[in-house]
């Protein structure tokens, strides 16, 4: 018994962390920046799948079969997902912020378009199964297994979230703000602004692409549903619930709202007889959208806001 | 090559025509991308829906047809219903939203319009369930009206009655001391303000205009394909790229972006496959922002 809730807590971390990655990406476009990213899912589902794509072996159902190491498909995840927020960067970031936000919703229904129906690239609807999963030789040892998966996460969320801090602190990080802040002030002191933001959002795709991928390997299976729009939503409410602009507001909001996401549903899914289900969970969903607005309206800097302490240079490493 | 794409596209462009004028009108007297306008549209389904159903009832039985046409009067009167409550929402959710934050930076009244979005969608979905309802089950024989092109009287119809209110909202815009206010507001809003222009009333206007058209496109694509809870949602990106396709603040243009984006989603139906029709207005916002990001009929980028 104790085994069993032992492994659910590691299982329910991890998926928490992988949106925890997922978040931190996003608060580099937002929470730095000021770039709004209604696209998350997509650029989630491009990292997902590289990465799927690159390391599984051989199938009649899509391409690839390169069997390749499960870090190689971690950096190819990055690498697409970067790529694809630097091309939509460099059509609209140059444009009014809407449009912005206007083309990466846009870009978000293409990309579950494709995974759905280019069936030689991504196997279409099934989605693609048998993605390697990192100590598989565990497997039938599920403590292990998922303590091992688990330390993997925490791994790579704390090596991101340093990053990101180091990234804050830096002159690269204060332009950034600057920017969001006052873009005449920046521009008149000779930065580059448009190329500024393109680097934040092409950074901030990447690492979204990356908690694809840790989750994609983490489950062993993926399908174009996973990366609807409501994908994206849970995300914005992790973010804005935990403090747009600060890092660990963007892990707390993360396991924050899985964890009120997860218990809900769990007892809507063990009180709510079964014909009423559909319906209750369309009551979580509403919740999320609620939620959202009210902290945009009562608490705008979410649970942890902002750190001031950002203006001060980083301490020597 | 048979031409029934241009008269499916045609239809079906006219009413992304009228949901993206709310969007255009909207998007340049407030400055913001409502992303719950799609919402706007998917309510006034329903409410045109239960409403023309509660009508029948009141009346003791199902009004007969009028003429040739799947619906009787009951749907008429509720898709003026459903106007009304589509406008009276837009204004409610400005009141109680976006009025609120429209003070700081104009990306936040974006994030708070996505927030509703979802937050109307999913009740539209607890209240009426995700399965699809229709205005009625009669099936309608099309008619030949040559070159191989066929229409159901319901088709003519609701192209007449489109015509009806794109013309109106046309004469409004241009004619009428409301609509010379509102474009002052979108032009110059502080400037509009020392002439003397309420610009609050002409706020709210903007949304009863936005709210009701958005319910008639909504009741009318109901009458045509059928009624579920993404409707409106899934009708977003084309309304935004007709918008942009037309150049933002310009009426004609988002008529034009509509109908030019509905037949080029028809061909895509019949010359490529059904599966990518979602595809058509990204491709066309794309290469409109690659190429004239200020659309055709001008407007700001």
């Amino acid at each position: 018994m104790t085994l069993s809730i032992l492994a659910y807590g590691a299982f329910f971390l991890t998926t928490a962390l992988a949106f925890a990655i997922v978040c931190l990406g996003l608060n580099l476009q937002w929470g730095m920046t000021g770039l709004f990213n209604v696209g998350v899912a997509g650029f989630v589902a491009v990292g997902a799948y590289a990465s799927a794509i690159l390391t599984t072996p051989p199938s009649d159902m899509h391409i690839g079969g390169f069997g390749l190491p499960i870090l190689v498909g971690w950096a190819g995840a990055a690498l697409a997902s970067g790529f694809v927020a630097l091309a939509v960067g460099a059509v609209t970031l140059r444009l009014r912020a809407d449009y912005l936000a206007i083309t990466t919703f846009g870009v978000a229904v293409v990309i579950h378009l494709v995974a759905l129906n280019a069936q030689w690239l991504t196997g279409g609807p099934f989605g693609i199964g048998f993605i390697p999963r990192a100590f598989d030789g565990l497997a039938d040892r599920p403590l292990a297994f998922a303590a091992c998966n688990l330390a993997v996460a925490i791994a790579t969320t704390i090596t991101i979230y340093l990053w990101l801090e180091r990234l804050a602190r830096s002159p690269w990080g204060r332009v950034l703000r600057s920017i969001r802040e006052d873009e005449t002030a920046a521009m008149s002191l000779g930065k580059s602004v448009t190329r500024y933001r393109l680097q934040a959002f092409a950074i901030g795709g990447a690492i979204m692409g990356l908690g694809g991928a840790l989750q994609a390997h983490f489950i062993g299976f993926i399908a174009p549903n996973n990366y609807l729009p409501n994908f994206t939503f849970q995300v914005w409410a992790m973010l804005i619930i935990g403090g747009a602009g600060n890092n660990r507001g963007a892990m707390l909001g993360a396991l924050l709202v899985w964890a009120l996401w997860s218990v809900s549903g769990g007892s809507i899914s063990a009180f709510v007889p079964a014909g009423m289900q559909a319906r209750a969970s369309e009551l979580q969903l509403a919740a999320i959208g609620a939620s959202l607005c009210l902290v945009l309206l009562l608490r705008p800097r979410g649970l942890l806001g902002e750190p001031r302490n950002w203006l001060k240079p980083a301490p020597p490493s | 090559m048979n031409l029934q794409f241009l008269a499916d596209g045609l239809l079906s462009g006219m009413m992304i025509g009228l949901g993206a004028i709310g969007v255009t009108v909207t998007y340049s007297i407030l400055r913001f991308a409502n992303f719950a306008h799609g919402e706007l549209l998917t309510s006034g389904a329903y409410v045109a829906w239960a409403a023309s159903f509660a009508l029948t009832a009141l009346a003791g039985g199902a009004a007969p047809p009028l003429g040739p046409f799947s619906f009787g009067w009951t749907v008429l009167v509720g898709g003026v219903f459903a106007m009304l409550f589509s406008a009276a929402l837009a204004l409610a959710i400005d009141a109680v939203l976006f009025r609120r934050l429209r003070k700081g930076a104009s990306i936040v009244v974006v994030m708070a319009s996505f927030g509703a979005s979802l937050a109307l969608r999913s009740l539209i979905e607890f209240v009426f369930s995700s399965s699809p309802v229709y205005f009625s089950q009669e099936l309608q024989i099309s008619r030949p009206l040559g070159f191989g092109v066929r229409v159901t009287p319901d088709q003519l119809a609701l192209i007449g009655v489109t015509a009806v209110l794109l013309v109106g909202v046309h004469l409004l815009m241009t004619r009428s001391q409301a609509g010379r206010s509102m474009r002052a507001v979108s032009e110059n809003p502080t400037l509009a303000r020392v002439v003397g222009v309420n610009v609050e009333d002409i706020v709210r206007l903007t949304w009863i205009l936005g709210g009701a058209l958005a319910a008639a496109a909504g009741a009318m694509t109901g009458i045509l394909v059928q009624i579920r809870p993404y409707m409106g949602f899934d009708l977003l990106l084309p309304l935004f790229s007709a918008a942009i396709l037309g150049g933002i603040g310009s009426v004609p243009g988002a008529i034009v972006g509509g109908i030019a984006i509905g037949i080029a989603e028809a061909a895509t139906v019949d010359f490529i496959g059904s599966q990518w029709r979602a595809a058509v207005s990204f491709l066309l916002l794309i290469a409109m922002l690659l190429v004239r990001p200020r659309g055709l009929f001008g407007g700001r980028a």
